[in-house]
């Protein structure tokens, strides 16, 4: 059947977010549970909101004493450049079932977007499979994040080089976009300018505002 | 649980949802001219590289320029073992594997 190469292809090409996801979740879920929150507390809010920065945020927030109007907000900002990312995902997926672009995009995140982009981009990728991506991520980070809140003090912090599994997933993700000169050129512009624009600007709108100068100039030098 | 936490999570979820389904939604059944498409074929290398720059060359809240910090030499072979192998999943286990060398090192 269809279904099983779309679940073996999803499962090879999703893996290693899976892999990356795993620490992070952990890690998550000590913060969330030494911030007061329960296992199930932690899993209702990785499988309503399933974004790992603006979790952590959430949690620091909440054990400063932030009003919940103000973790909401700064949520919104947080993973506004998801807007960006599904934006480019949809140009693949004009003939598919709105109720089922609705599950997708429940698991676009930073990770699975760049996964699927990069796949659909190759050809040979559909709807289905990158539904197998992002779930398998999905399952993946509500799962490690109730086990954190569980069994967090358990494992040593920093351990096994933990902290550095999603920068090694991004390098990765950026050399399999860099697909010609100009990709190489704009993610330098993209990188110079959100490095220049988020030691002036605090918050995380440098990620948006950077992205979006840098794609604009690339597409200028593309036609020049 | 409180009330409280409930409504955080719905309206975390739902400021969370609607950017990720907006585009997919709406922008999915619509020819986009040839240069919205070009543009958005440009945005996942920016992104990627926006989100990960920073995060290599600066710490701390508010964040500051930090040259030569771990997370940054840990990158440099992280980045040619990609480059050379383009496995994704190789590339987390030697990145890992890396910084928590440099960790015992330095």
């Amino acid at each position: 059947m269809n279904s099983k190469i779309s679940l073996t292809q999803g499962v090879t090409a999703g893996w290693p977010i899976c892999l990356g996801y795993l620490p992070i979740g952990l890690a998550f879920g000590v913060l969330a549970q030494k911030a007061g929150l329960t296992p199930f507390e932690i899993g209702l809010m990785s499988v309503f909101v399933f974004a790992g920065s603006s979790q952590f945020i959430a949690v620091s927030m909440l054990s400063a004493g932030a009003t919940v109007a103000s973790v909401i907000i700064t949520t919104f900002t947080v993973n506004l450049r998801h807007f960006l990312m599904s934006s480019s995902l949809s140009v693949f997926l004009g003939r598919e079932k709105r109720t089922k672009l609705s599950l997708f995009a429940y698991g676009v995140t930073d990770e699975s977007f760049a996964v699927n982009f990069i796949k659909f981009k190759e050809g040979d990728w559909d709807l289905d499979r990158s539904l197998v991506v992002n779930h398998i991520a999905n399952f993946t980070w509500i799962t490690s994040t109730v086990v954190g809140g569980y069994s967090g003090q358990f494992i040593p912090e920093r351990a096994f080089g933990i902290d550095y599994a999603l920068i090694a997933m991004f390098i990765c993700l950026l050399i399999f976009q860099l697909r010609g000169r100009e990709y190489v050129i704009t993610a330098i512009i993209a990188g110079i300018l959100a490095v220049i624009l988020s030691l002036i600007i605090p918050g995380n709108s440098y990620i948006i505002i950077a992205s979006v100068l840098a794609a604009t100039a690339g597409v200028f030098i593309r036609k020049s | 649980m409180k009330s409280e936490y409930i409504i955080l999570i719905i309206g975390m979820g739902i400021v969370t949802f609607l950017p990720r389904w907006i585009p997919l939604f709406f922008l999915s059944k619509r020819n986009l001219p040839d240069i919205v498409i070009e543009w958005l074929d440009l945005i996942p290398a920016a992104i990627l590289s926006a989100l990960l720059l920073p995060e290599l060359l600066t710490t701390g809240d508010p964040r500051q320029l930090t040259l030569f910090q771990p997370k940054l030499l840990v990158a440099v072979p992280t980045f040619i073992f990609a480059l050379k192998t383009k496995s994704l999943g190789g590339t987390v286990v030697l990145g890992m594997f890396l910084f928590w060398l440099a960790g015992r090192i330095m």
